[in-house]
């Protein structure tokens, strides 16, 4: 056999292929950045106006609002979404309908409008509260919090229901059954079995959405609410610095974002406990059976 | 003896599709039934409706005395909540063709998860209940190991040991080694030996002529939605008198 041999494996000396390609395509690249920033650099921007508004008092304050109000509004959009996408999977068609009813609603229609809507509630409803219980002033109840809060986590609500859906309806119904089998109701059975396995699926989109919301709660700066960018606008409406406050703003919302980010990483492997992926290390990797059986 | 598991007069559609015809059946406690047949015979779906996975369109199930799904008033019957059903079901023991175990949860979490989570009984108890009964089916050494780095032998061993540890009066086998590699067939069988052995009462849905031979008291034939022969293994796998029954039996053979 040994005829049929080209050569001694050792004979053989491999020629990397030349990238020229790659090479010329990132030189134009690197040019690119450069004259942008160059472009940056010598346009008429005041840095110091940048550096001096980063760590400002009304900047800081801006950002904390920005993120307690990205936080109350997803908090009230999970909750809205879990319950609605429970509901619409229910087998009673009155708790569809109205998860069906409300998805329509606040998808519907542009979150902006939405928290318009909430923030001049006053004029059609000068009072709320209930007849014979308690009744209050709408304008001192629907504060820019407030109407920020509802507006945004209500619509979230519309759209986090629809990620939930999606996760519950990735779980073989064969889990559903299997708890159905120990005697737990259906209710335990979606919330101890189903939703904590469609985590894995619902974390990542919603991880997309908190991220969307960051920078949505831009939107409730029309309504007075004093978020980052409404208090960058309050400094340049004063000494017309506005772009570098814009950059400004702009520093904020990625420095959230990137923290969001790697906090979305931890979620995700927590929720993955039990599919090998990043399990523990010292036992074998998962099979295929149960693999198959989760699609 | 009394009759633990009675059908009667079973109906039950998918769509305008008669699945399950008018079936008769009872099993007395400590008894093991094994029932086959074609594919599409209907025989899993008549152990679904035993534990209330499927809804019955006439005739009844009843488990102990207890009609499934109904709470009896003389001859009224009122459908139950969900939270009775849940009670109903505690009773029947389950094992599925594909495991089904929770991917999220270790073993010992799995098997605890029901005598603890449903039936509030001591967690400490509980554990000490799962961990015996792993010791039964061969894995003692598994209790922390998540079912993704389980075998599927070791798995559905586990899924029976989850079904045990509600301490069922009965336990519904859904072919229980259709969907094994043929070399782990054996052990998953072993553990249901040991079960029957130790007087368990079975229905075992399956394939497996040899373990029917071996282990059920009585074999069901079921085709097209109806029981057409019930009788001893020898009556129904030697020597089958219905045309039916013999060429299922020489063709899995």
């Amino acid at each position: 056999m040994s005829d049929t041999r080209l050569a001694d494996p050792g004979q053989f000396v491999v020629v990397p292929r030349r990238k020229i390609g790659t090479k010329i395509l990132a030189l134009v690249f690197i040019t690119m950045l450069v004259l942008l920033v160059r472009a940056f650099w010598l346009g008429d921007i005041a840095w110091s106006y940048v550096g001096e508004n980063l760590f400002s008092k009304a900047v800081m304050a801006g950002v904390v609002n920005t993120i307690i109000m990205t936080f109350c509004a997803m908090a009230l959009g999970i909750l809205l979404g879990v319950l609605a996408a429970v509901m619409r999977m229910s087998d009673n068609p009155v708790l569809r309908s109205v998860s069906v009813g409300y998805i329509w609603l606040f998808r519907g229609t542009p979150a902006l409008l939405q928290l318009l809507l909430w923030f001049n509630l006053a004029l059609i409803f000068p009072t709320i509260g209930i007849p014979g219980l308690f009744s209050l002033r709408t304008v001192d109840v629907m504060t820019p919090f407030v109407a920020a809060f509802l507006g945004l986590g209500i619509q979230q609500g519309a759209y986090t229901a629809e990620v939930v859906r999606a996760g519950i309806l990735s779980i073989d119904k064969g889990q559903t059954e299997a708890a159905l089998s120990i005697g737990m109701t259906k209710l335990r059975a979606t919330l101890k079995i189903v939703l904590p396995q469609a985590m894995r699926v619902i974390v990542p989109p919603i991880g997309n959405e908190t991220i969307g919301m960051v920078k949505l709660t831009s939107l409730a700066s029309v309504i007075q609410y004093s978020e980052v960018l409404r208090s960058v606008e309050d400094i340049y409406y004063v000494n017309s610095r506005v772009i570098e406050l814009l950059i400004v703003a702009a520093i904020w919302y990625m420095a959230v974002v990137t923290v969001l980010s790697i906090g979305q990483m931890y979620i995700e492997r927590y929720f993955s406990k039990g599919w090998g992926a990043t399990g523990r290390k010292e036992t074998a990797p998962a099979p295929p059976a149960t693999i198959e059986e989760a699609v | 003896m009394e009759a633990l598991i009675v059908a009667h007069g079973l109906q039950k559609y998918f769509g305008t599709f008669h699945v399950l015809q008018d079936i008769d059946f009872s099993i007395r406690k400590g008894e093991v039934v094994c029932i086959i047949g074609p594919s599409g015979s209907g025989k899993s779906t008549f152990l679904r409706c035993i534990n209330q996975l499927e809804s019955i369109e006439g005739g009844y199930v009843s488990v102990d005395g207890e009609i499934a799904g109904y709470r009896r008033d003389g001859n009224h019957l009122y459908p139950l909540s969900d939270r009775d059903v849940a009670r109903q079901r505690q009773s029947v023991g389950m094992v599925f063709q594909r495991f089904h175990l929770f991917p999220h949860r270790t073993v010992l979490e799995n098997i605890i998860e029901g005598p603890v989570g449903v039936q509030r009984r001591p967690k400490q108890q509980c554990a000490e209940e799962a961990r015996a009964l792993l010791k039964r089916v061969g894995l003692a050494h598994k209790a922390d190991a998540y079912p993704g780095e389980l075998s599927g032998g070791q798995q559905q061993r586990v899924a029976i040991a989850r079904a045990l540890a509600m301490k069922p009066k009965v336990m519904l086998f859904d072919e229980p080694t259709s969907a094994l590699d043929p070399e782990l067939v054996g052990e998953v069988l072993g553990v249901m030996k040991e079960l029957a052995a130790t007087g368990t009462t079975m229905i075992v849905v399956t394939h497996e002529l040899g373990f029917c031979r071996e282990v059920a008291d009585r074999v069901v034939f079921m085709d097209a939605g109806r029981i057409i022969e019930t009788g001893t293994p020898a009556e129904i796998l030697e020597n089958p008198t219905n045309p039916r029954v013999k060429s299922f039996i020489s063709a899995v053979l």
